[in-house]
């Protein structure tokens, strides 16, 4: 029978509580300085989103780019941008949106391909009319909202409002530095960054859960505990699980981003600095935010009798009340 | 809870099993696969697009032109109803979404909505003081021709596209006037880019033979007719000429077109029905020695003299014709005319090699992450990290099943999904095995810790999958293309793992208690 090589035999002590207003800070400067950067800088929107048109095609010979970009732009579709990449044969071509609506983006396929004549292998083409871009960003936008407003609802629904708030800012901190590091390296934002960023909200919540829950928890447990000392004592105690979960993950998420290909990049970036943020967020916004938004139940309110009103949504609601209840 | 009943236990590994037999095709050829005896399944997971290599177009049906369309012919529709009822009117033209005319005298008001009202009852009117009425389609109609077009374009794309020979073409309705068309296999979809651009909308009409080109070109055109241009400027051809309005026959009549020659030329034949030989016949009988066009998309392509009456229902179609050309315009008329111009609003195209290249970095990345999380796992928990790791390799399995029968598509955000969950299905077990460790801790039996780590974990993962599940769902809901792809694998990762981290986990670490009888937990 073989044992763990690593094993975390003691629960840390790690003061989150005394960081919270270094963590408050940092996080406040992040916030503002996404907003502001996306504000000047703007994203660096993929063809997804810009629409436009992007080929990526493998010349017989090795690409001569020069001779291409002289060839493409005599042909009177604005600016053209090619960029090698991958092998030396291996070149993008980008083409700016053309005006005059859906049919003028084909047209300008057409000409492209024309003018690099026959013998080039289109490896792939991408062409995105104007009214599907904006549509995109919209159905985005709407579904980024709609699932942190689901998230927490649906935390308010299994703890109280309070958490749900807790969780849904925190959340709301991630997504929004996401776009901000985006928009500060000028990233290609795309469909699966997009992708990514509803999956941050996704994984970011769950971590912020998990604390949530072993906070509940020791609340109905020491119901007298300074509830500072409570955090604090809920987040060492669930920090091991935290440390654990986000190397798995970030172990996957790695293996994408070195060996998933040119697609996977902006997406792999994206859940990579999801995954750190997010689980900052857990520790330094999420758990001491609750400090101040107390939940009921807490500290001084210990005379409460047994089956407190915290208890009884939670009960109603949770598959297996014993796992809770039969606890303490 | 640390107990099994026996068809649980059965349960289980049936499940364990099935999956891993539905995955099995997977790891195969199709050629291997297609020789696999019967009783074995032989469904493999179908590729997106990306993977595969092919092309995805989006169109969008110009509904627009449909209802001006309709405009334009209820104002004929009603110049005619009021020549007949002998109403005096002035300023009829059709407007955005009405027609609007001025009755001379007022009091004729009613007349005409009854005659109208006969051949469409499904107009709004609306009359002011001065005498002008307007005429404007009920929002329903509106809907309903609307919706037609839609479902006719979606039929005649198909027909063209299966006159092409193109096989496996998925083509569907998307949204409210949109076509969703995958061509696999096309990774470059110029010749059906050009195929479906086109209208093909065929039309029979007579050259007036009083009005001048020129008058018409200018702006005077005698009422009742149209100024059309030629398909192609040749010498010692007209650059343009004055039709009829009235349409003789019609494509919707032809029941086959064929490219063939004439004196060397390509041609189209073409062969109508029995309604549109008849009249075909009558028009050609009474027009002997004048000159008739064939227009096809407003663009008259020839204006032959009908020398004889042509009775037999059967034609050519002469033109500068390529060998290329004649064939597709043959194809386009057996397919039919679209109700509406249609236009590509999105296309995605990948060759068969980008594809290959991207299935292989997607299965290296994700077998590359699941390796780590295995040895991670074993470094971190030891047999219990193997138990987990076991689950891990069901929770695949069990996934890649359920893909392949669901018919879900497996895309290259569809492949980051399933590395992504493999890197979150543990979470499960890390939230059990910590839960268990804190028991040991705090000092309690073995038998009790298990006991008290599964069952304290339970609340918790659940609510940190749901959470996952929302996200999921609304990307699924919301998203297009990649990220339904992503939405997919990430949702039905999760709540496999659910189902493998707790009970395939569970499963084993009872086996293994029953077994060895051990007196500590080696985590």
């Amino acid at each position: 029978m073989f044992r763990p090589l690593i094993v975390i035999r003691r629960i840390p002590n790690i003061d989150f509580m005394g960081l919270r207003m270094f963590g408050f800070a940092l996080s406040a400067i992040m916030t503002i300085g996404s907003i502001v950067v996306f504000a000047v800088n703007g994203l660096n929107y993929g063809i997804d989103f810009s629409g436009g048109i992007v080929i990526e095609a493998r010349t017989p010979q090795p690409a001569d780019l020069s001779a291409m970009r002289t060839k493409l732009d005599s042909l009177g579709i604005g600016q053209v941008a090619l960029q090698g990449f991958g092998g030396p044969s291996d070149v993008m071509i980008r083409v700016q949106r053309q005006p005059g609506g859906d049919q003028a983006q084909e047209n300008a396929v057409t000409k492209v391909k024309q003018a690099l004549g026959p013998g080039v292998d289109y490896r792939s083409t991408n062409v995105v009319g104007p009214t599907i871009g904006a549509e995109l960003i919209r159905a985005g936008t709407i579904a980024t909202i709609l699932a942190l407003v689901a998230i927490a609802i649906y935390v308010w629904f299994r703890f109280e409002w309070q958490f749900g708030i807790g969780a849904m800012l925190s959340t709301l901190h991630d997504t929004i530095t996401t776009v901000g590091l985006f928009s500060l390296l000028q990233i290609e934002f795309n469909l699966t960054t997009l992708a990514a960023i509803l999956t941050i909200a996704g994984y970011s919540i769950n971590d912020t859960v998990v604390i949530y829950d072993r906070v509940r928890e020791t609340m109905r447990r020491y119901k007298t505990m300074d509830f500072s000392t409570l955090i604090n004592k809920s987040l060492n105690e669930t920090l091991s699980r935290t440390i654990l979960t986000v190397s798995t993950t970030a172990l996957a998420v790695l293996s994408l981003f070195f060996f998933g290909g040119q697609v996977l990049h902006g997406f792999s970036i994206a859940m990579l600095w999801g995954i750190v943020v997010g689980t900052y967020s857990s520790l330094f916004i999420a758990a001491p935010m609750l400090y101040y938004i107390r939940p009921k139940g807490v500290h001084g309110r210990g005379g409460e009798p047994a089956p407190s009103p915290s208890a009884a949504p939670d009960a109603s609601s949770n598959p297996s009340p014993g796992a809770k209840t039969g606890a303490s | 809870m640390l107990y099994f009943q026996t068809w649980k236990i059965a349960l289980i590994l049936a499940v364990c099993a099935l999956g891993v037999i539905f995955t099995l095709p997977n790891a195969f050829t199709t050629q291997t696969v297609e020789n696999w005896p019967s009783f074995l399944p032989r469904h493999q997971v179908s590729l997106g697009l990306d993977l595969r290599g092919g092309s995805y177009l989006l169109l969008e049906v110009d509904t627009a032109s449909v209802e001006r369309d309709r405009l334009n012919s209820l104002v004929d529709e009603l110049r005619t109803a009021m020549i007949a009822n002998h109403v005096g009117y002035t300023n009829l033209g059709a407007a955005a979404d009405h027609v609007a005319v001025k009755l001379t005298d007022a009091s004729k008001y009613q007349e005409v909505h009854d005659a109208v009202a006969k051949f469409d009852p499904d107009l709004q009117f609306a009359s002011a003081s001065d005498g002008t009425i307007t005429l404007k389609p009920t929002p329903e109609a509106v809907q309903a021709r609307q919706r037609s077009a839609v479902d006719q374009s979606i039929e005649i794309v198909r027909r063209r596209i299966d006159e092409t020979g193109t096989r496996e073409a998925t083509i569907q309705r998307e949204g409210d006037k949109r076509i969703l068309v995958e061509l696999p296999g096309i990774s470059n979809p110029e010749r059906v880019k050009a195929l479906l651009g086109k209208t093909a909308r065929l039309t029979f009409q007579m050259v007036d033979p009083n009005a001048s080109a020129d008058e018409a070109r200018a702006g005077r055109v005698p009422p009742g007719d149209e100024f059309l241009s030629a398909a192609e400027t040749r010498p010692g051809l007209p650059t343009g000429y004055v039709l009829r309005r009235r349409v003789l026959v019609s494509g919707d009549m032809l029941t086959d077109a064929q490219p063939t020659f004439q004196e060397n030329e390509p041609v189209v034949s073409f062969k109508f029905d029995s309604v549109g030989a008849r009249r075909f016949a009558e028009a050609t009988k009474e027009n002997v020695g004048k000159l008739f066009a064939i227009v096809l998309d407003n663009k008259v392509i020839s204006a032959p003299v009908i020398r004889e009456p042509i009775l037999g229902g059967q034609g050519v179609i002469s033109g500068s014709f390529t060998v290329q050309s004649a064939s597709d315009l043959a194809l386009l008329l057996r397919a039919g005319a679209l109700p509406a111009p249609l236009t590509v609003i999105e296309e995605r195209s990948v060759g068969p090699d980008l594809g290959a290249d991207s299935i292989r970095e997607g299965t290296t990345a994700s077998i590359v992450g699941v390796a780590l999380v295995v040895v991670f796992m074993v470094v971190f928990y030891g047999l219990f990290g193997l138990f987990a790791d076991v689950a891990l390799f069901f929770n695949l399995c069990i996934m890649m099943a359920a893909l392949t029968l669901l018919g879900a598509t497996l895309t290259l955000p569809g492949i980051a999904g399933i590395a992504l969950t493999m890197g979150m299905a543990v979470d499960a077990n890390v939230l059990i095995y910590e839960r268990i460790r804190e028991e040991v801790r705090g000092g309690r039996s073995l038998i009790s810790s298990l006991q008290a780590g599964f069952e304290r974990a339970f609340g918790t993962i659940l609510d940190s999958h749901v959470t996952t599940l929302v996200a999921g769902a609304l990307m699924f809901w919301l998203g297009s293309g990649p990220v339904k792809g992503f939405a997919v694998t990430l949702s039905l990762g999760v709540l496999t793992s659910l189902f493998s981290a707790i009970l395939v986990t569970r499963l084993q670490i009872v086996t293994w208690l029953r077994r060895f009888k051990p007196k500590v937990i080696p985590i």
